[in-house]
C-alpha cells in the first residue's frame, strides 16, 4: 500500500506547526473508524511507510535547531493520538456476526487422545508396597520358580509334611530323581524370599514382597493357579508380636482409611510362631454386617505372625547372626488378587487373567 | 467338622456363657466356628469347625471342650468308661508289632457273644442316638456306631474286627509286595512292599491307620469281636494312604499325629457301648508298646520356659500389667502342660511337661503362643518398632516403570496373561526352542509349558476380545518368560504388546486411523528413548533366511538391535497365525512384538541434558526426491548423517508418496531438512552450499530431485 505523503513543511513558526499538526489528527481521527485496524496501523505506524516516520523523517529532520523542540512535543501528542486509536480499533475486532458465523456444537464430545490404564494388581501391588516402603521396608524379589528347598523346606514345611497339602504345587518335569531340596516348582507363595534375603544380608530386615505366584488348583470364581501376593518380613532385635499387630493395623488404616479396625485371630502357618489371621472391620457397612462381610462386620485379610525359630535355623547356616535367641520377627502375606476384588468390587478372579479391553478400561 | 454344644455341655456342665458367646471365645482363641446353627429347644446348636491342621487334637468334642475349659478356667472330668470285670483267657490274645517304626502301640480287646443290633441312647455319656441325629451321622449298627462314637467324642481311630475271621493273632508288618485286601470300600487292592498293614498270621486285615478289609469286618452274624485302638506313625499312614488314593478320618489323624495315651480309653468307649447290648470281656487288654515312641510322644522332654522370652516375643499388652507368672501358669496348666518353677535370673522360669495329644507342641516358641493364644491376641497392644535403616529400591524398578509409563502414555492397557502355553505355542515363539521348560502337572495340555515368550499369552487375549466383538485392542504386558532345561531355569523380563483396530483416539469430529506397522514402531522407538543407547537400528532378513520368527509377517517385520544385541521383534501378525487363531476375520492387521527387557535394562536412563536453544532464525529446506522402490528410507538416511554438518539441526520425511507420473518401481519423498547455527544468523551462500551437499549426498544415495 502506498500511503499519500505528508505536505512538506516550510514554516516552523508555532502557528504553521499546530495547523500541520492539527491537519494529520483530523486525518487520524477520520482514518481510524473508517479503516481495519491492521491498515490503519500500517498507514500510521508502518515501519518504512507509516505518516509518523514520514513526520519524524521529514518535518523532524527539516526543522531548525531551535524549532526542533516544539516539532518533538507535537509529534509525541500525535503518536499518543495515533497510539490510542489504534488501541480503540484493536479492541473493537470482527463483529458479533462474523463469529456468530463461526459457532461450533461444544456440546459434542471432546477428541480424547486414550491413555492406557495400569492393571488393577498392579496398581493395588504398588499401593501396598508404597504403605510399607513409608515405614521402612525395601522391595525384595525372587524368582517364580523356585527349589523345593526355599519354597517350602526352609519356609519349615518338612519333606511329607501335611501342610504341604494346603498348597497344591505345580512342579517343573523330570524332578523325580533330584534331591528333594533341589526339585524346581513354581512357588506357592512369595515367602522364598524371605530365605533368600536373610541369607544375604544380616539383621536388620525390613522388606516386602510382591509377586506371582502359582498353584495346581481348580479356577473358579475367587480361585486362579495364578495369582499374587505381597510378604512382609521384619527382622531385628526386640521386635514383638505387639510390633505386628501395630504395623499391620497402621497398613490397613493407611489401604482402606483411618477408620478401619482391625482384630488378630490363632492361626496355623509352618513359618510362623505365633501365627494369626487378620481381620479388618467391614469396609463396605463399617462393621454394621452386609452382604459382602456375609452379616459379620469382619473381612478376613491376611495371614501373619512371628518368624518360627525353625525358619531362622534355617538362615543361620549362612548368616549366623539369625540367632532366635537374640533377635526376632515377623513376616506377614496378602493374596493382591482378593483385595484388588474387594476395593473395586470385582467378583470373578479370572477378570485379571482375560486381557479383555472390556474390564481394563474401567481402570483408566 | 461339626460339634455339638450339647455334648460340649455333657463334658463341662458349669460352661458360663452361651453357645453365640462360646462361639466367639473359642473363634479368637484359634478354634475358629465357621457358622452356628441352633438345634431347637434343649438340643443346643450346631457348630460348623474351621480348625487349622496343627490342632488335630481339637477336632472331636473332648478337645474342643478341653480349650472351654482352658478360657474359662473350668476343671475337664476324664473320659471314664468302667468296664464289666473281665473274664480270664486261656492265654492272652496274641500281638506282635514287626514294624516298630511305623506303629508305636496297638491294644486288642476280645469281646464274645456280643449281639449286632441297632444303636440306641446306651448310658449317660454314650447318647449315640441323640448325637448322630442332631449331627446327621448315620447309623450302621451298634459295632460301627461304637467307634464313630468314640472318633467323634475325641478324636481316636478304632477298628472293630470280626473275631472268628482271624486266622491266629495280630501281626502289623509292612505288606508283601503283590499282596492282595479288599478294604471296606469294595476295593481289591494289590499292596506294595512298604504298606504298613494290620495282619493276622495268614493275611493282611487292614491297611493301618487308613481302612479296614472287607473278609473281618463286623456283619449281623457277627459274634465275636476284637476292638483295635492304635497309634500309626504319621508318615507310613500319609504314605500308605497316598499310595492307594485314600483320605479317611483315620488317616488324617494319624498323619497329624494321634495321642499315644488315647487306645486305651477309646477301645473302653468302643467296648462299653457294644457291651451294653449283651456280651463279656475275654482277658485283660493285650497293649503292645514301642518305647522308643512312646518317649517321643507321650514321654516327651520337658521344655524350659522363661517368662523373660515370653515378653520378648510378644511385647506389649494392653493390660499394664502384662502377662503374668500366675497367667503363665494357669493357661499351659489348663492345657495339660506340667510345670515346676525353676531358679531363674531374669525372674520367673519353669520346666513344662507336654501333654500327649498335643504333639504340635515341642518348643518354648511353642508354649508362648498357647499362652498368647488363650491371653488373646486382641488384649496386645499395637506398637511400632523403631527403625534407623533406609529403604532401597529394586536397580530395575525405575525402568520398569518407565516403559510401563511409555506405553500407558501410548494408549496401551496393561495385561497379566498365562505363565504357561502349549508346547506348539512354546515352539512357536521361543527365541530357543530347544530351551522350552516343560511341567510335571500341568493344569491342562494348553498350559503345559512355561511360557518362553509372552507372545502366545498376548495372542490369546487379543483373540479373547476379537471373539468378543471388542475390536479395538491395545495390550501390553510385562512378565517373566523362562528358558533353560528342568534342572535350571532361566528367568527374563521381558514386554509384549500387541494392537489391532483404531489408534488411541476418540472422536466423534474426523475419522480416527487404523494401528499400522509404524504405529507399532513409534511405540518401540519411544520405549528405546527412554534408555541411553547408542548404535540401535531395525532391520529385516531375507524371508527365506529363517531368522525371522516364524509367528511374523516376513516382508513386514523388524528386528531391534541395539549395540550388536537383538532387543526384541515386532510387526504383523502372520497371515498363518492369525488364520489358526481365528482372528483373521477382522480385517485390520494385528500388530504384536516383544521386547528383551534384561537386554534393556543393562542400559541405563537417558538423563535428559538441556542444551542452549539458538536465538537465530532456523531454516527450513524441502528436497523432493525420487527414488527406486529399492532404496529404504535408512539409505538416504544415513546419506544424510554422514554429512556431518554442524548446523544441519534435524532431518526427517515429510511426506512419502506414490503416483503416475513417477517411474515404475519408483516412489518420491519429501525431504525436508532445517539448518540453524547456533551463534549467527546463517547467510545465503552457507544455505546454498549446504543445499548442494544434501543434493550430492542423496544423490549417491540413488536419489533424484524431482523437479
Amino acid at each position: 500500500m502506498t500511503n499519500e505523503a505528508i505536505p512538506n513543511l516550510t514554516a516552523f513558526d508555532e502557528a504553521a506547526l499546530d495547523r500541520a499538526f492539527a491537519s494529520l489528527e483530523a486525518q487520524a481521527r477520520a482514518d481510524a473508524p473508517a479503516l481495519e485496524a491492521e491498515l490503519f496501523r500500517l498507514k500510521w505506524l508502518g515501519r518504512k511507510q507509516g505518516l509518523l516516520n514520514d513526520v519524524s523523517g521529514q518535518w523532524l529532520k527539516a526543522a531548525p535547531p531551535e524549532a526542533k523542540k516544539a516539532v518533538g512535543q507535537r509529534f509525541k501528542v500525535l503518536k499518543e493520538l495515533v497510539d490510542g486509536l489504534l488501541e480503540g480499533a484493536s479492541g473493537a475486532g470482527p463483529t458479533d456476526a462474523a463469529l456468530r458465523a463461526e459457532a461450533i456444537d461444544i456440546t459434542l464430545p471432546g477428541t480424547r487422545r486414550l491413555t492406557g490404564a495400569e492393571h488393577p494388581i498392579v496398581r493395588t501391588m504398588n499401593e501396598i508396597v508404597s504403605v510399607f516402603s513409608a515405614l521402612g521396608y525395601s522391595v525384595g524379589v525372587g524368582p517364580e520358580v523356585e527349589t523345593d528347598y526355599y519354597n517350602f523346606e526352609s519356609m519349615n514345611f518338612p519333606p511329607g509334611h501335611p501342610a504341604r497339602d494346603t498348597q497344591d504345587t505345580l512342579v517343573v518335569a523330570s524332578q523325580e530323581r533330584r534331591a528333594s531340596r533341589d526339585r524346581l516348582l513354581l512357588r506357592t507363595h512369595t515367602s522364598p524370599v524371605q530365605m533368600r534375603t536373610m541369607e544375604q544380608q544380616p539383621p536388620p530386615v525390613r522388606i516386602v514382597i510382591p509377586g506371582k505366584v502359582h498353584r495346581n488348583d481348580a479356577a473358579d470364581a475367587t480361585h486362579s493357579p495364578i495369582f499374587h501376593q505381597v510378604e512382609g518380613l521384619c527382622v531385628d532385635r526386640n521386635i514383638t508380636f505387639s510390633d505386628l499387630k501395630g504395623t499391620l493395623d497402621h497398613a490397613m488404616k493407611a489401604l482402606f482409611g483411618s477408620a478401619v479396625k482391625t482384630r488378630f485371630f490363632p492361626s496355623f502357618f509352618p513359618f510362623t510362631e505365633p501365627s494369626a489371621d487378620v481381620q479388618i472391620s467391614c469396609i463396605f457397612c463399617g462393621g454394621k454386617g452386609c452382604r459382602k462381610c456375609k452379616q459379620s462386620g469382619w473381612i478376613e485379610l491376611l495371614g501373619c505372625g512371628m518368624v518360627d525359630p525353625a525358619v531362622f535355623a534355617f538362615a543361620a547356616e549362612k548368616q549366623p547372626a539369625y540367632d532366635p535367641k537374640k533377635i526376632s520377627g515377623f513376616a506377614f502375606g496378602m493374596g493382591v488378587e482378593r483385595i484388588a476384588m474387594m476395593k473395586y468390587g470385582i467378583s470373578e478372579i479370572g477378570s485379571f487373567f482375560a486381557g479383555d479391553m472390556r474390564f481394563l478400561n474401567q481402570f483408566v | 467338622m461339626k460339634i455339638l454344644t450339647k455334648w460340649l455341655r455333657a463334658y463341662l456342665q458349669s460352661l458360663p456363657v452361651g453357645d453365640a458367646q462360646l462361639a466367639e471365645d473359642l473363634t479368637l482363641r484359634g478354634i475358629a466356628v465357621e457358622g452356628i446353627y441352633p438345634l431347637g429347644e434343649g438340643n443346643g446348636s450346631l457348630y460348623e469347625m474351621d480348625i487349622t491342621t496343627n490342632r488335630v487334637d481339637a477336632m472331636n468334642h473332648y478337645g474342643v471342650a478341653r480349650e472351654a475349659a482352658a478360657i474359662y478356667g473350668l476343671a475337664l472330668p476324664d473320659l471314664a468308661f468302667p468296664l464289666p470285670r473281665p473274664r480270664p483267657a486261656g492265654k492272652p490274645f496274641s500281638v506282635k508289632i514287626e514294624a516298630e517304626d511305623a506303629c508305636g502301640r496297638f491294644t486288642a480287646r476280645v469281646l464274645r457273644d456280643v449281639s449286632i443290633g441297632n444303636s440306641r441312647d446306651w448310658f449317660a455319656g454314650a447318647e449315640v442316638n441323640t448325637y448322630f441325629a442332631l449331627l446327621e451321622q448315620k447309623k450302621i449298627s451298634n459295632a460301627v456306631d461304637a467307634t464313630n462314637f468314640a472318633w467323634l467324642a475325641m478324636g481316636q481311630p478304632t477298628h472293630a474286627f470280626d473275631l472268628d475271621k482271624l486266622e491266629g493273632g495280630i501281626v502289623v508288618r509292612r505288606a508283601r509286595k503283590g499282596e492282595r485286601l479288599k478294604t471296606l470300600d469294595g476295593v481289591e487292592r494289590v499292596l506294595e512292599a512298604d504298606d504298613l498293614v494290620v495282619a493276622d498270621h495268614k493275611k493282611a486285615l487292614a491297611l493301618a491307620g487308613v481302612m479296614g478289609g472287607w473278609d473281618s469286618m463286623i456283619t449281623p452274624e457277627t459274634k465275636n469281636v476284637l476292638i483295635e485302638a492304635a497309634w500309626f506313625d504319621p508318615m507310613a499312614v500319609r504314605q500308605t494312604a497316598r499310595r492307594h488314593g485314600l483320605h479317611t478320618d483315620a488317616s488324617h489323624r494319624f498323619e497329624r499325629g494321634a495321642d499315644f495315651n488315647a487306645a486305651p480309653v477309646a477301645s473302653a468307649i468302643v467296648s462299653a457301648i457294644l457291651l451294653a447290648n449283651g456280651g463279656w470281656i475275654e482277658g485283660e487288654l493285650v497293649d503292645v508298646r514301642v518305647s522308643p515312641v512312646e518317649a517321643r510322644t507321650a514321654q516327651r522332654q520337658s521344655v524350659a520356659l522363661a517368662l523373660s522370652e515370653v515378653r520378648r516375643i510378644l511385647g506389649t499388652t494392653i493390660d499394664e500389667e502384662g502377662i503374668t507368672a500366675a497367667a503363665v501358669e494357669n493357661v499351659l496348666t489348663a492345657l495339660g502342660c506340667g510345670l515346676s518353677s525353676e531358679a531363674a535370673a531374669g525372674g520367673a522360669a519353669w520346666q513344662v511337661t507336654l501333654p500327649s495329644w498335643r504333639l504340635d507342641i515341642e518348643r518354648e516358641i511353642d508354649l508362648i503362643e498357647e499362652i498368647a493364644r488363650v491371653y488373646g491376641y486382641n488384649r496386645f497392644a499395637n506398637t511400632l518398632p523403631a527403625f534407623a535403616g533406609g529403604v532401597r529400591a529394586l536397580p530395575w524398578a525405575e525402568k520398569e516403570a518407565s516403559v510401563r509409563g511409555t506405553l500407558l502414555a501410548a494408549g496401551f492397557h496393561e495385561a497379566i496373561g498365562s505363565t504357561f502355553c502349549s508346547a506348539a505355542e512354546a515352539s512357536l515363539t521361543a527365541p530357543q526352542p530347544a530351551q522350552v521348560v516343560p511341567l510335571g502337572n500341568p493344569l491342562s495340555e494348553e498350559a503345559g509349558v512355561l511360557r518362553p515368550s509372552l507372545v502366545p499369552g498376548m495372542l490369546t487375549m487379543i483373540a479373547g476380545n476379537l471373539n468378543r466383538d471388542v475390536s479395538d485392542v491395545r495390550l501390553f504386558e510385562l512378565g517373566t518368560v523362562f528358558s533353560g532345561a528342568t534342572d535350571k531355569v532361566e528367568e527374563r523380563p521381558a514386554l509384549a504388546f500387541g494392537a489391532v483396530g483404531a489408534l488411541p483416539e476418540e472422536s466423534a469430529l474426523h475419522a480416527v486411523r487404523t494401528f499400522d506397522f509404524h504405529d507399532v514402531k513409534g511405540v518401540v522407538e519411544q520405549v528405546l528413548s527412554r534408555f541411553e543407547m547408542r548404535g540401535i537400528y531395525f532391520d529385516r532378513f531375507p524371508a527365506d533366511a529363517g531368522l525371522t520368527p516364524e509367528w511374523l509377517h516376513p516382508y513386514r517385520a523388524a528386528r531391534v538391535v541395539s549395540e550388536g544385541l537383538t532387543v526384541g521383534w515386532f510387526g504383523q501378525l502372520h497371515p498363518c497365525e492369525a488364520e489358526a487363531r481365528k482372528v483373521h476375520k477382522i480385517k485390520d492387521a494385528v500388530l504384536i512384538g516383544e521386547i528383551y527387557l534384561d537386554r534393556l535394562y543393562k542400559l541405563p536412563l537417558r538423563r535428559p541434558i538441556a542444551r542452549e536453544i539458538s536465538r537465530y532464525q532456523p531454516v527450513r529446506r524441502d528436497f523432493s526426491l525420487v527414488l527406486s522402490e529399492s532404496v529404504a528410507w535408512e539409505t538416504i538416511d544415513r546419506a544424510m548423517a554422514s554429512l556431518q554438518i554442524i548446523e544441519l539441526v534435524d532431518w526427517r520425511v515429510r511426506e512419502v508418496f506414490r503416483d503416475a507420473r513417477l517411474g515404475e518401481d519408483e516412489y518420491a519423498l519429501l525431504l525436508g531438512a532445517t539448518f540453524q547455527a547456533p551463534d549467527r544468523t546463517l547467510r545465503e551462500e552457507e544455505l546454498q552450499s549446504f543445499q548442494t551437499q544434501v543434493v550430492e549426498a542423496v544423490g549417491k544415495a540413488g536419489a533424484r530431485l524431482r523437479v
